[in-house]
């Protein structure tokens, strides 16, 4: 009773903890001058969940060789899972700031020199293999380990995504999870006009993966759908997130017009204040 | 002349070194006969991984198990290898520092009839323009046992050239093999031969036709393409004032490159290039393909007279 109590009001704080991380997403951008961040507000939700309630990990130790394992194949959407880590304590927060900036610590797209990323990325379509050869290593090594891997939809497009498709079910690794972060909208539009995807939970279900769909935005759901990584047995879990592009920020929301796209001091001062911050904007730069 | 293949060597010294070393893991795309790496797999079916006919996703793959605390091979022919899997070399590999070990074998022409598709001529090229890489390729089967070794005991990702025919064993057991440290097997006054791979050979032979006519050529064996020797070559050019690349592989962006590169910034003597010039290959026997595309040892021999004549 009380674990399960535990656990509800878990999930709470973080979904309350989710409009700051929202606001260090709009934030960084704003003072980069560029940045995604359509993207990175639909994926943010699942990267604070698998941070805070479902990976193993320590900000004190980020080589700690037990640690569960997630990789940002949508490189492009690293001010969100900057936001979780900085947020975690794995960098301090100051180094926001250094986002795209010349000789920072926080490069525009994911990269490994910050302190608790494990692969830098930039070039769509690659995580995935990464992260299944993680998992096959920790399944040799004999270690508990998990990984997981956030895929953009239009990364689906990619072809190597599907050769290690093919790969993790030949391999029945069942402590790999791919979440696809389905917004809908890829650069130039959206996916179903440019080359669709659907229907994907069927094709993921054909190449042998166990399959949830979910509200990528809906913390209960998304909690229960890592909750089930190994439970199929012997088969690697594909979470189909339903997400919402620039979801939080009523004028990014379900616009391709945001994918690529920092927002001026009006809209930043908008931003803030549906996430229910005071805005107070400091130019920095 | 004892003959043997550098895959043999290679394959031979996966096994020899998987004894000792639990960390070496072997992926491969389906080739794992023609690789050689078929040995490992028998002996070690639990460190041995088959991906299909997928480089790409092998390659990230690899990547993931370096990641994990293991020594990825990762092998297909070079020319599937090197250019099929190119981007996932350079953000998954490079980019990311990773421990990966590639090996590709069936270099240059010597796929023969197979024709152009599966002959890599671009192998070099390719891998020696990104940073982080290293690239060598071991000149008989013996080297290969040490530079699989040298590799074992490499940080970052490296490129091994393979071979796939029995050519002559002309280094020995004892000579010590470094990342980077080039071999003289000969010395030489007139003009010196550099070479790797099968050309090596060629250029021991082309240097016993030379020295007939008077010219003392020296040759060394540049095993390792990047970092590039550029003491050897620098020396090559004082001790000998001209200088011959052979390649089984494009003149542009090959090892000719390199050595012109480090040769014009600091003592320019003549160089000569004996590789294929801009073109794809055919199917063919080896030895014929050789001829017609200017890879014999008589080609060495011209090349080395040229850039003798040039010193006058």
């Amino acid at each position: 009773m009380t674990i399960k109590h535990n656990r509800r009001k878990k999930i709470e704080e973080l979904k309350t903890a989710s409009a700051g991380l929202r606001k260090d997403i709009v934030e960084m951008i704003y003072t980069a001058r560029a940045g995604h961040p359509g993207g990175s507000l639909s994926a943010v939700d699942i990267i604070n969940v698998l941070y805070n309630y479902k990976m193993k990990h320590d900000p004190e130790n980020p080589g700690w060789a037990e640690r569960d394992r997630f990789i940002m194949s949508k490189g492009h959407a690293s001010p969100a899972l900057y936001a979780v880590l900085g947020n975690c304590g794995y960098f301090p927060g100051e180094e926001f700031k250094s986002f795209r900036k010349f000789g920072g610590l926080l490069q525009g797209h994911v990269h490994r020199d910050v302190p608790g990323v494990e692969l830098s990325t930039g070039s769509l379509g690659q995580g995935l293999s990464v992260a299944s050869g993680m998992a096959l290593g920790s399944k040799l090594a004999g270690k508990n380990s998990r990984v997981y891997c956030m895929l953009g939809d239009g990364e689906m497009q990619e072809g190597q995504v599907w050769e290690t498709v093919m790969t993790a079910a030949q391999y029945r690794l069942d402590n790999l999870c791919a979440i696809l972060d389905y917004n809908g909208i890829q650069e130039n539009g959206r996916i179903d006009r440019i080359k669709k995807l659907e229907p994907v939970t069927d094709k993921l279900k054909d190449f042998g993966w166990e399959v949830l769909e979910i509200d990528g935005h809906d913390y209960v759901q998304i909690a229960d759908a890592l909750d089930n990584t190994g439970a199929a047995g012997e088969k690697p879990l594909f979470i189909k997130a339903n997400t919402v592009k620039g979801k939080g920020i009523s004028y990014m929301e379900d616009r391709f017009e945001w994918h690529a796209k920092n927002p001026d001091k009006e809209q930043l001062a908008q931003a803030l204040k549906e996430l229910g911050f005071k805005a107070e904007i400091k130019d920095g730069n | 002349m004892e003959t043997k293949a550098v895959r043999d060597g290679y394959g031979e010294a996966l096994v020899e070194f998987g004894r000792e070393d639990k960390r070496i893991v072997v992926l491969s795309a389906d080739l794992e006969d023609a690789n050689r790496t078929k040995l490992f797999e028998k002996e070690f079916p639990e460190r041995f991984y088959t991906f299909g006919i997928s480089e790409q996703d092998m390659v990230g793959e690899g990547a993931g198990f370096s990641m994990t605390g293991f020594i990825p091979f990762v092998n297909s022919f070079a020319v599937f290898l090197t250019t099929r899997a190119y981007d996932q070399i350079r953000v998954s590999l490079c980019y990311n520092k990773a421990n990966v070990k590639l090996v590709g074998s069936h270099p240059g022409l010597e796929v023969g009839n197979d024709g152009a598709t599966a002959q890599s001529l671009e192998d070099i090229a390719v891998m020696s323009v990104l940073p982080e890489m290293r690239v060598i390729c071991p000149a008989d089967a013996v080297e290969a046992r040490k530079a699989t070794k040298a590799l074992i005991e490499s940080k970052g990702p490296v490129y091994m050239r393979s071979g796939r025919r029995p050519w002559p064993v002309i280094t020995e057991k004892e000579t010590p093999f470094e990342i980077g440290k080039s071999v003289s097997l000969k010395e030489g006054k007139d003009v010196t031969l550099i070479a790797y791979g099968i050309m090596v050979h060629k250029s021991l032979e082309a240097a016993k036709l030379l020295s007939s006519k008077g010219i003392k050529a020296g040759v060394i064996n540049m095993h390792t393409i990047k970092p590039l020797d550029r003491y050897a070559v620098l020396s090559a050019a004082k001790d000998t004032g001209a200088i011959v690349v052979s390649e089984n592989h494009q003149k542009i962006g090959g090892l000719g490159s390199a050595v012109a590169r480090v040769i014009s910034e600091t003592n320019p003597v003549p160089i000569e290039f004996v590789a294929v010039d801009n073109s794809f290959g055919e199917s063919g026997s080896p030895g014929e393909l050789q001829k017609k595309y200017g890879l014999d040892t008589a080609d060495i021999v011209s090349a080395a007279k040229r850039a003798v004549n040039r010193k006058k």
